[in-house]
């Protein structure tokens, strides 16, 4: 019976599911190497799994922990992005495109004008914000479906970002500047957090910033009355205008908040130095549809997503691992996109779940009442 | 001047049949954001035909292969969609951007294998056809003329006839606009819903492999098709879910692309002197004003993205 209301729990089942999503995930993963090459696909599947404890040393396994974390900072921001927008009803696929101009914004500040590390940090949640908010009021002013309006941002923000950072790139090589010997202030300080991790540089308050950002917008959505206010939008936008809600308002200022978070993601990688924009990509970086699958997995929990974002770049950095003469490192990305199109499933296996659960109390409900008429 | 009608046709034919893909699935109630990834995946099946067929096929035989290849491979990647949207209700937004992952990722994950087993040393995901291509184009007087136009033509004419004069084109959009009423007269909602996401997928693979083959004579994988679903999608709504209006945005969106790849050809552009990205970004805007200005009187099929459930009402 205990073990019934606990399974009943619509959290607990969000894990189960997600677990589920993830073990059918690495399952046909696994599958798909043993089709490319039967021989190493076990050892292949257990690197990616292992990552950084890929290394025998332990202070060479905190440092490519750390990398990992570098990573994984600006995956939950955009997984919190998602699940922001999400929360209010929308579809936040504009994240990787805020997230690009989160980039421009930051590097530009940094290595044009010169800036310290936290105007580039408000500069890029600004620019972030700006271009969510825009989405925002396309969709209320005009009825532009917000996926739509994001697409076409992703790709228009791709194209302006690498015009502006072509201003700021090595005179040799489509990469801009590198930050540390150009504008060593515009780096995010590292309080001492580095060298924990076997004096690994790139490791700063990006990752304190992001855990506390994700434990900010749990309280947002779930003790203030905007929260209220932006899910019962989400769920039934005419009740909630009916309410006295200005639904309007609400959507922009969702488009907003989401966009600011995808902006600022963009900051907490590129202001640690450990990545420079290359001014010639031509396809728009995977870091914010990424982060839908982090949102997706985790539950579209706040909380949750700090473990599934962590999951997810942990699985992609072990596909650097993984040995070259047989797969390539885009195994990773390929287990990934699995786990996203099974988190589709969630929804039906959390009926199938009620329902047996259900099924079971009626059972045991009949067989009671049997035994009290007897 | 010839070299932009050439590349405004042979952009048009690609978006118009993926955006006719689109048409057929959203007029069966189903929202395809994956068109992106099934275009990749018709890309893959049409480019390892080209790659395995023996030297010295001859072009007929070359064109319906690599048409069927492509066209399989878009159809059967579709059935993902499919299965996720009508048999198990799954969210369509997020099983669309899950397929555009997974297709690039899955297409490179596959051609880096077969390089790689080919050649050791080759851990590149780049497919080449440079002969194999020769078969899609005629050469009249320096215009070449690509087969796939004229095939992209059929599927329009086709497209128009059967969504308007069929019976079949009928229920299929009866299923997007109000499947509780189809299902009462005795249509299979379910049925028709599969069929329009797999019609869907045979039309997007095969704009996949024709974009493929569009002015390069190489694919790199890793790089998906660089957001031409997308596009295709918009020209759809431009459209407004009609054929012959699709084919028009198509035509249009098209000829922006076109000038993106031949700009350099004409005096009065290159004095504009606008760097290159920005003719890469005016298909985008474009079409994020046209949607400004007629989104507000959509006329998207009612019940797209909404899981068929028989006992609702």
């Amino acid at each position: 019976m205990k073990k019934n209301n606990l399974l009943k729990n619509s959290g607990v089942q969000s894990l189960i599911a997600s677990l589920i999503c993830i073990i059918i995930g690495l399952f046909v993963g696994y599958i798909a190497l043993l089709i490319i090459n039967a021989e190493g696909a076990g050892k292949a599947i257990v690197t990616l799994i292992k990552n950084f404890l890929y290394y025998p040393s332990k202070p060479a396994q905190l440092k490519y922990l750390g990398n990992t974390l570098v990573k994984t900072a600006p995956l939950l921001m955009c997984a919190l992005s998602v699940l922001f927008a999400n929360k209010a009803g929308l579809f936040n696929i504009g994240a990787a495109g805020q997230y690009v101009v989160g980039a421009g914004a930051c590097l530009y500040l940094a290595l044009a004008l010169k800036m310290p590390w936290w105007v580039c940090l408000l500069g890029a949640i600004v620019a972030g914000a700006l271009l969510g908010a825009l989405s925002g009021l396309l969709k209320t002013a005009f009825n532009v479906n917000e996926v739509i309006s994001c697409i076409m941002f992703n790709w228009i923000s791709l194209y302006c970002v690498n015009m502006l950072l072509a201003n700021v790139k090595e005179s040799t090589s489509p990469y801009t500047l590198p930050l540390k010997a150009n504008n060593a202030s515009a780096l995010l300080p590292d309080l001492g957090l580095g060298a924990f991790f076997t004096k690994n540089n790139y490791v700063t308050i990006a990752i304190p910033l992001a855990v506390i950002t994700a434990v900010a917008i749990w309280v947002l959505l779930e003790k203030t009355k905007l929260g209220y206010e932006l899910k019962a939008t989400g769920n039934n936008k005419n009740a909630a205008k009916y309410a006295g809600m200005k639904e309007n308002r609400n959507i922009i200022l969702t488009m907003a908040i989401a966009g600011a978070l995808a902006g600022m993601a963009a900051a907490l990688l590129y202001l640690t130095g450990y990545e420079q924009w290359s001014t010639s990509q031509s396809s728009v970086p995977g870091m914010g549809f990424n982060g839908i699958a982090a949102a997706f997995l985790g539950g579209l929990n706040p909380i949750g997503a700090i473990f599934s974002s962590y999951f997810i770049q942990h699985i992609t950095a072990g596909g650097a691992y993984v040995d070259k003469t047989m797969y390539c490192a885009q195994v990773s990305d390929f287990i990934c996109a699995l786990i996203i199109y099974l988190c589709g499933f969630v929804l039906f296996m959390k009926t199938a779940m009620n329902r047996s659960i259900t099924k079971r109390e009626e059972k045991a409900a009949a067989k009671n009442k049997e035994g009290g008429n007897a | 001047m010839l070299l932009l009608i050439q590349y405004t046709l042979i952009f048009a034919s690609v978006l118009m049949l993926v955006a006719l893909g689109g048409c057929f699935s959203e007029h069966s109630g189903v929202i395809n954001i994956g068109l992106e990834g099934i275009m990749v995946m018709g890309a893959l099946g049409g480019a390892l035909m080209m790659r395995y067929l023996p030297e010295g096929t001859s072009a007929f035989v070359m064109i319906v292969m690599v048409v069927l290849a492509a066209l399989i491979a878009g159809a059967l990647y579709s059935l993902l969609l499919a299965v996720a949207a009508v048999n198990f209700n799954a969210d369509q937004t997020i099983i669309g951007t899950a397929m555009n992952m997974l297709g690039t990722a899955a297409a490179t994950v596959i051609v880096k294998a077969l390089n790689t087993a080919a050649d050791p040393n080759n851990v590149s995901s780049t497919i080449q056809y440079v002969e194999q291509k020769k078969a899609f184009y005629v050469n009249i007087g320096g215009f070449e003329f690509s087969w796939f136009v004229l095939i992209a033509a059929v599927a329009l004419i086709a497209s128009h006839v059967i969504l308007y004069k069929t019976r079949f084109g009928l229920r299929l959009c009866a299923c997007g606009e109000h499947p509780q009423a189809a299902d009462s007269v005795g249509i299979n909602v379910y049925k028709m819903r599969y069929a329009g996401v797999v019609i869907s997928g045979i039309l997007g693979g095969l704009g996949g492999i024709v974009y493929i083959t569009s002015g390069v004579s190489e694919w790199k994988f890793e790089n998906g098709v660089a957001g031409f679903g997308f596009l295709a999608l918009a020209v759809m709504i431009f459209g407004q879910w009609k054929p012959l209006n699709i084919a028009l945005a198509a035509l249009l969106f098209g000829m922006m692309r076109a000038l993106s790849n031949v700009y350099v050809a004409f005096d009065f552009l290159q004095n504009l002197n606008l760097p290159g990205a920005v003719y890469n970004m005016l298909p985008y805007i474009i079409s994020l004003v046209v949607l400004i200005f007629t989104s507000k009187k959509s006329r998207a099929p009612k019940a797209e993205g909404i899981p068929y459930d028989k006992g609702s009402r």
